[in-house]
């Protein structure tokens, strides 16, 4: 084939991932939901790498159907993310957590040194893995432009070992661009995640439609391969278990991919530091295992293809999906199922190598720095350009450790193996990891001692083995063991000899590790730290919300430093952002700059920035500014607890806060009402004025004519005077009353309570007012109960109102045959006092207002000679005696005024 | 002289009412009166007189209400009318004179400006007139 052809054909599809990422992250901002479950279970599928791809059916060659134990691990797996993943998401959610070797530093006690370890696990057993998908790039890449006989030879593979170099220099630049766009690695790289879900369909649909090739058209469907693969006996072992099978492999394999599949950094990455929304996670449990079992459905027929085909022969069995439709000259489907392997391929660079240089940076390099005094300066002065710059030093230095070891050492190992190789690595961090989720003893030392055995063991078990095996090391350490010892043959490790490689190496470093993990954790003491993170991570739905008002130091810095620290890393306007935030969350203020920094402040800052140097960096970071005292886990736990109950009253006083608002908004009706009494009283001051002016009109009026006219005859002299003075009289009245209703209502009038004789007193007002009702030939009743009971009050004010309400109704009583009726009765523990007339009555609708100030009913035709208060002060005086007062009509025609008086009154 | 001009007196308080009863018929006018708004356009209509002095603060029918029913009648909007009240807020006085008032007197008032002012007004139709 055309090296040009494939080249552009290589280079666009990493131009179209370009794209991809590209589209993606311009419309992350736009939020649509609906794709991104699948877009997220899809990115998980990275997991099927070059393995995948070619790998299986070169297994199936050798070891028959093993290949498979690789997916029914997580397939059996998977029901239990919803246990493990989703709690790992939760965990990394609340302490923004970026990586595997972040997430084992920060369980225990934040601990540098296992950060740091977990690291080189990572880097060392996972570059050989990387390398091999270069590999597999270089391979299939010579298999289509090289002359097909010539593809196992390494000998071309160096004459074109440029090509695989430039892709690995241009999937760097993807990975810079789209890996180091922000500097908060808890941000996620949305265009990164698509792309590479993307890829997980361009590979699916490239291997479907290879096997769709060699099943249907190369054979007659799935009967034709198998039966006539049947017929020869060596390619039944392929598909079938028999006696010999090794089933302690298969269970070793199944349950190293468990492991692998939330433990590889790349698989870590995608499902737990990628994960937007845990809900995402439940779709990704049924999609994951449907994606690898379609995958898997045409491995088996195209490997027995390849081995039933003598044309093919020749090739390299990894790669019969390709050499069928090659040699059978079908050039689009060999270019697409050479983009397949290429996305699979790319894919799992892309996104290993990202989680990857997170640890390297997070874990690694930058406590590096942080520990030389001169770099540190330099670091925090230029801290955004130096994170930026320390992650894509970690990307290049990957890839090109990777590609050291794909040109030096990668040639003698299998795809398969390699991978396996990786798994046994990293799992060595599941007791760690998994231990450290649900099991509080576990401690630092334990994982320390555990990781570290266990990585001692896989190292001597599988590398060594391996670099003996390319002649970098006698081969005695083989055959003799280690140092000449028997007990230290790589492969039969204190005499162990029953099992395979894998198996060897599974058993003794797992065995070693969880030991030591176990017993490390139960005899050794934890700190305060590990304990308190322990009780974090163990616990993470209890206090997920509580998290920052937890406070596990004791350290004193000022708001200004932490502020000029957070700047440092997120620049002005993020920091100011994220303060605001934190300040209204907590009604914290924080603009006193000078004062001491809220505790919670401290552990915010150092949440946030561990989300951009990873927990344990930041953990340094806080620590070199803030003087710590130590602090128990019993404080903490009290903290935390307290933080709950802060949670609960907060929402307390938020219904305080409620209650307030109703409280103001009642002073603020209340103020209303006041400024309408004000109003109200304007307006009596007003009328005041106005009762004043009109006798005065009329006094000045007659005084002036009096003045004016000395001629005038005695008789109407008389009349004038007589009308002053009855005027002046009624401005003197006025002016009394006025003064009374002021004192009454002002509350200066005291009443002198005295025992009062109901009768005696409604009788002497009577007899005061005898003259005025002869004198309108009113003819007046009364009526009083036979025994009456005494009630106590004011006898002078109590007359006041009677003398009133009968002067009213002598007033407007019935101009010929004038009625009036007094009556006192007992009434519901009241004595009631009834004066009824029978003039015109009071409308209804001024029943209301009789007792209002200078009020006037509208029929009211002649001028009362009263002020317009003498109801309203009777009024108060009844209220001043707990009393009522009313109007009602009488039973014929007329008013029937009322007031009644209680008749156990308590001065 | 002329005719003894008519003047209608619309109050609700019998001692003004006398008080100036007495002062307008010493100055030669014809006196009517009224003790509230209702017996004013009653004596309106009776007597058509050429000036009434208006009280606000009635009962039944208020002072500007009676105002308005001599002033946008076609038949009575010749009539002067002047109030006289115990009403002294801006807005009172600004309202009569909106209603078409000639003339607000404050109460209490002096005898001989009221009698004074009630003479020019006449004069000033005089001239008008002729």
């Amino acid at each position: 084939m055309n090296t040009l052809l494939v080249v552009i054909f290589s280079f666009g599809y990493l131009l179209l991932l370009f794209g991809v990422a590209y589209w993606a992250e311009k419309r992350s901002n736009q939020n649509s939901n609906t794709l991104k479950p699948y877009v997220y279970a899809l990115s998980m599928a990275v997991y099927c790498t070059a393995w995948t791809f070619y790998g299986s059916i070169g297994r199936v060659a050798d070891f028959g159907p093993d290949f498979l134990a690789i997916y029914i691990g997580p397939t059996i797996a998977a029901p239990l993310w919803f246990l493990i993943i989703r709690k790992m998401i939760r965990i990394c959610k609340a302490q923004r957590i970026t990586s595997i070797a972040d997430f084992i530093s920060a369980r225990y006690g934040k601990n540098t040194s296992l950060g740091t370890l977990a690291t080189i696990v990572c880097v060392l057993g996972v570059i050989p893995y990387i390398s091999l998908q270069i590999k597999a790039i270089a391979t299939t890449f010579a298999f289509l432009v090289n002359h097909p006989q010539h593809t196992s030879s390494s000998t071309n593979i160096s004459l074109l070992s440029n090509i695989p170099f430039w892709i690995t220099v241009l999937l760097a630049i993807f990975i810079i661009i789209f890996g180091t766009r922000k500097v908060d690695s808890t941000e996620r790289h949305e265009g990164m995640v698509t792309a590479v879900a993307f890829e997980s369909i361009v590979k699916l649909v490239a291997f479907l439609v290879g096997g769709i090739f060699v099943v249907f058209f190369l054979f007659n469907g799935f009967d034709d391969i198998f039966s006539r693969a049947a017929a020869i006996p060596a390619l039944q072992k392929s598909f079938t278990f028999d006696s010999s099978y090794n089933y302690t492999d298969w269970l070793v394999m199944c349950i190293l991919s468990m492991f692998a599949v939330l433990l590889l950094p790349r698989q870590f990455q995608v499902a737990v530091v990628e994960n937007v929304d845990e809900k995402h996670l439940y779709k990704a449990i049924w999609l994951f295992p449907l994606y690898l079992l379609i995958i898997n459905v045409f491995v088996l027929p195209i490997a027995l293809a390849g081995q039933l085909l003598p044309i093919s022969s020749n090739f390299e069995a990894d790669f019969s999906i390709l050499s069928l439709p090659f040699v059978y000259q079908h050039q689009e489907i060999t270019l697409l199922v050479y983009l397949g392997g290429f996305s699979a391929a790319t894919g799992m660079i892309i996104v290993e190598t990202i989680a990857l240089s997170t640890m390297l940076s997070n874990n690694f390099l930058i406590p590096l720095i942080l520990k030389v005094t001169p770099f540190k300066k330099i670091f925090i002065h230029k801290v955004e350009r130096s994170i930026k710059n320390i992650r894509r030093l970690s990307i290049i230095l990957i890839l090109l450790l990777a590609y050291a070891y794909f040109a030096e050492i990668a040639e003698s190992y299998s795809l398969v193996s390699t991978g396996l190789i990786s798994f046994a690595a990293v799992a060595q961090f599941a007791p760690a990891v998994i231990g450290g989720m649900f099991w509080s003893r576990a401690n630092k030392n334990g994982a320390l001692l555990g990781i570290i055995s266990g990585f001692i063991i896989w190292f001597f078990t599988l590398i060594i083995p391996a670099i003996i095996g390319a002649g970098l090391l006698p081969k005695e350490i083989l055959s003799e063991g280690l140092f000449g010892l028997g007990l230290l043959k790589p492969n039969q490790l204190f005499g162990l000899s029953a099992f395979t490689t894998l198996t060897h190496a599974f058993f003794w470093s797992m065995f070693i590790n969880v030991l030591l993990y176990v017993l490390g954790s139960l005899y050794t003491k934890s700190t305060n730290q590990e304990e308190i993170q322990a009780e974090l991570f163990i616990n993470v739905s209890k206090y997920r919300v509580a998290y920052e008002t937890s406070v596990n130091r004791t350290g004193q810095i000022k708001i200004k430093e932490i502020k000029s620290l957070m700047e440092q890393f997120l620049g002005q306007e993020k920091t100011k952002q994220l303060l605001t935030h934190f300040s209204r969350r907590y009604q914290l203020n924080l603009l006193q700059e000078d004062a001491n920094a809220d505790q919670r402040l401290i552990t915010y800052a150092e949440k946030i920035l561990s989300g951009v140097i990873g927990s344990a960096s930041s953990r340094i970071l806080i620590e070199s500014i803030v003087k710590e005292e130590e602090i128990s886990l019993n404080e903490v736990v009290e903290i935390l607890k307290e933080s709950q109950q802060f949670i609960s009253l907060n929402k307390e006083l938020q219904q305080k806060s409620e209650q307030l608002k109703k409280a103001s908004d009642a002073l603020e009706l209340a103020n209303m009402q006041m400024k309408e009494a004000e109003i109200i009283k304007d307006d009596f001051l007003y009328s005041i004025t106005h009762e004043l002016r009109t006798p005065l009109t009329s006094i000045r009026a007659f005084s002036e004519i009096l003045y004016d006219n000395p001629e005038l005859d005695t008789l109407q002299r008389q009349q004038f005077l007589a009308t002053m003075i009855k005027e002046i009289e009624r401005l003197s009245r006025l002016i009394t009353q006025v003064l009374d209703l002021e004192k009454l209502e002002s509350g200066k009038q005291s009443l002198h309570h005295q025992e009062i004789a109901i009768k005696k007193l409604v009788e002497d007002v009577l007899h005061a007012l005898s003259q005025l009702i002869k004198d309108k030939n009113i003819t007046l009743s009364t009526s009083f109960p036979e025994h009456i009971p005494i009630v106590h009050g004011d006898q002078d004010l109590l007359s006041r109102v009677v003398n009133n309400l009968v002067s009213n109704a002598i007033k407007y009583c019935s101009e010929k045959d004038g009625e009036i009726k007094v009556m006192v009765l007992e009434n519901e523990g009241c004595i009631k006092i009834n004066i009824t007339d029978n003039g015109e009555g009071i409308p209804d609708k001024d029943k209301n207002y009789v007792f209002n100030k200078f009020y006037q009913t509208e029929n009211q035709t002649k001028k009362a000679e009263g002020s317009g208060l003498g109801l309203a002060i009777c009024k108060k005086i009844v209220e001043l005696h707990q009393g009522e007062i009313g109007v009602v009509d009488a039973e014929t025609s007329g008013a029937c005024f009322y007031f009644t008086l209680p008749i156990e009154i308590i001065s | 002289m002329s005719v003894a001009k008519k003047v209608l007196i619309v109050d609700d308080d019998p001692a003004i009412v006398m008080s100036v009863e007495f002062l307008l018929r010493k100055a030669g006018y014809e006196v009517f009166i009224a003790l509230s708004g209702t017996e004013a356009i009653l004596k309106i209509k009776e007597h058509e007189p050429e000036l009434i002095l208006l009280d606000i603060m009635m009962p039944d029918v208020n002072g500007y209400e009676v105002c308005d029913f001599v002033k946008q009648s076609e038949a009575y909007k010749h009539i002067k009318v002047i109030f006289i009240s115990a009403k002294s807020k801006d807005e009172d006085i600004k309202l009569a004179y909106s209603k078409g008032a000639d003339l607000f007197i404050i109460k209490p008032f002096s005898t001989r400006r009221l009698i004074e002012k009630i003479t020019a007004l006449n004069k000033e139709d005089y001239k008008t007139i002729n």
